[in-house]
């Protein structure tokens, strides 16, 4: 808990001095949700790549994998976060349980992005590729992994835009991360409002959210130079 | 730990209200109150607005500044609204809350609906409108008979993401002092009643479930099959929530 300090403003734009204040801390706070709004959607799209390649090769997988995934997705966060201890038989409380809810969350997002990124690919293309000499492995990550990644990446952009708000939910549980700043707000607010920490929770979040939003675009930029080439 | 869970939750006392405790029948039916509350209230603004911009393709920055809004965190905005209303109801009962709560949740729904309708009246072939207004069709017919009609599979992947998200955020409003089943979830972890808190879990992730399957289920019985393709017995799949986050381009979720 942050002791107020004395004559501190309780106007809403004071939330920088609330930040200088306590600097350390929030940057921990902002640290640590930056590291669970990204790691997940990495994992998760590990996991999702190869299972995007199944539910595209194999026609027969499409339609369980993405019910199965649909209906993960359909679970609300906070209701996913207190299951997936008893489930995976992890302590109550356990600290993997965030990270393991969200990783799940952006496998069951993403499957779907990668299966129809690769259906995205033009037949002509693979069978060209594969005339050339291209070994189906090596076809998948040469040719029809790049020519994907334009879809691939939409979906990473919504996957980590939506985390940040979701890890957000995970600081109501006792979390620390920006929700904290939430907690802190509404705890300080009895008898009268106090906005700072509420106003500056906020500001992170949509700042986060943006910077990682950007970074996406670029990456996406960078990886696909042939499409720039096109336009100019 | 599964087996205290199974326990917890059929447990009949646990169902109804005693002296000391809201039961889970209660808190349900408050869960459902609010979000359907917001959910009209959602509807009744974002429908005739889509439908509008989409129609006449004028006003279409609101869309994207709807999207916008799904940026912030929304337990932050949750927490904000509340401080800055609730003051204003001290002392009566669940008011000070439910108010600031219900206008997160209409800021919740608001986007996925909007752009939902949106892409659908502008996803129209172009050909199928000008053969209406060919036909000698008013702009209101066209809007309603032909617009609407095939849109509706978008708007209802657009409701149905919108009603996920506030089943979603209504169990956190829980965690300001608010009734619904997140009750169970936050009072359980604070008493580190761990069987009552994932009860509270199975029950928030089957109304979420439930809910999905319910509009799904409508959705089959309103679009036309003409527009789904699903005569006697070739079926196309009802479109998933996760759609409309895509088509959406951004999104955010609670």
């Amino acid at each position: 808990m942050i002791a107020l300090a004395d004559g501190a403003s309780s106007s809403p734009l004071h939330f920088v001095e609330y930040f200088l204040d306590h600097r350390s801390e929030d940057l921990g706070l902002l640290w640590s949700h930056t590291w669970l709004s990204v790691v997940p959607v990495i994992v998760g799209l590990l996991i999702a790549l190869p299972l995007g390649w199944v539910a595209r090769r194999h026609r027969w997988t499409y339609p369980p994998i993405m019910s199965i995934t649909g209906v993960l997705y359909t679970i609300p966060s906070i209701a996913l976060f207190v299951l997936v201890p008893p489930l995976l038989g992890l302590d109550t409380l356990d600290p993997l349980q965030v990270p393991i809810a969200l990783t799940v969350y952006s496998v069951a997002l993403l499957v779907r992005v990668v299966a129809d990124g690769l259906a995205s690919v033009p037949e002509e293309t693979t069978q060209a590729a594969t005339a050339m000499g291209f070994r189906p492995l090596e076809r998948f990550f040469k040719v029809e992994l790049p020519i994907a990644v334009p879809v691939i990446a939409a979906g990473l952009r919504v996957a980590v835009v939506s985390n940040v708000s979701i890890v957000a939910v995970a600081g109501t549980i006792g979390l620390s991360n920006l929700g904290q700043l939430f907690t802190q707000g509404f705890q300080l607010s009895t008898p009268d409002a106090y906005y700072p920490p509420i106003v500056l929770g906020i500001v992170l979040c949509v700042l986060l959210a943006v910077v990682l939003d950007s970074a996406v675009v670029l990456l996406n930029r960078v990886l696909t130079p042939w499409r720039r080439a096109v336009r100019t | 730990m599964i087996g205290d869970v199974f326990t917890w939750l059929t447990d009949w006392s646990h169902w109804t209200d005693t002296r000391f405790d809201t039961g889970i029948i209660t808190q349900l039916l408050a869960h459902i109150r609010f979000c359907a509350m917001a959910l009209a209230i959602a509807m009744v603004i974002a429908l005739p607005l889509g439908l509008f911009i989409g129609h006449t393709n004028r006003g279409r920055w609101l869309v994207g500044a709807a999207n916008a809004l799904r940026a912030l965190p929304t337990v932050g905005v949750l927490v904000l609204l509340t401080v800055i209303i609730s003051p204003q109801f001290q002392g009566r009962t669940d008011t000070g809350f439910l108010i600031p709560t219900v206008i997160v949740l209409v800021l919740l729904a608001v986007p996925p609906i909007l752009a939902n309708t949106f892409a659908g009246v502008q996803n129209v072939d172009p050909g199928v409108r000008d053969a209406a207004s060919g036909m000698g069709m008013t702009g209101p017919q066209v809007l309603f008979r032909v617009e609407l009609p095939i849109s509706l599979p978008l708007i209802f992947s657009g409701v149905r993401s919108a009603a996920l998200q506030l089943i979603a955020t209504a169990t956190v409003a829980s965690y300001l002092p608010l009734g619904g089943l997140g009750r169970f979830i936050y009072d359980g972890l604070a008493q580190q009643d761990y069987p009552q808190m994932i009860g509270g879990g199975v029950l928030v992730a089957a109304l979420a479930l439930l809910t999905d399957l319910v509009l799904s289920t409508v959705q089959r019985y309103v679009v036309s099959r003409g527009i789904t393709g699903r005569y006697s017995t070739k079926q196309v799949g009802a479109p998933d929530p996760r759609l409309a986050v895509v088509t959406e381009a951004e999104g955010a979720r609670a």
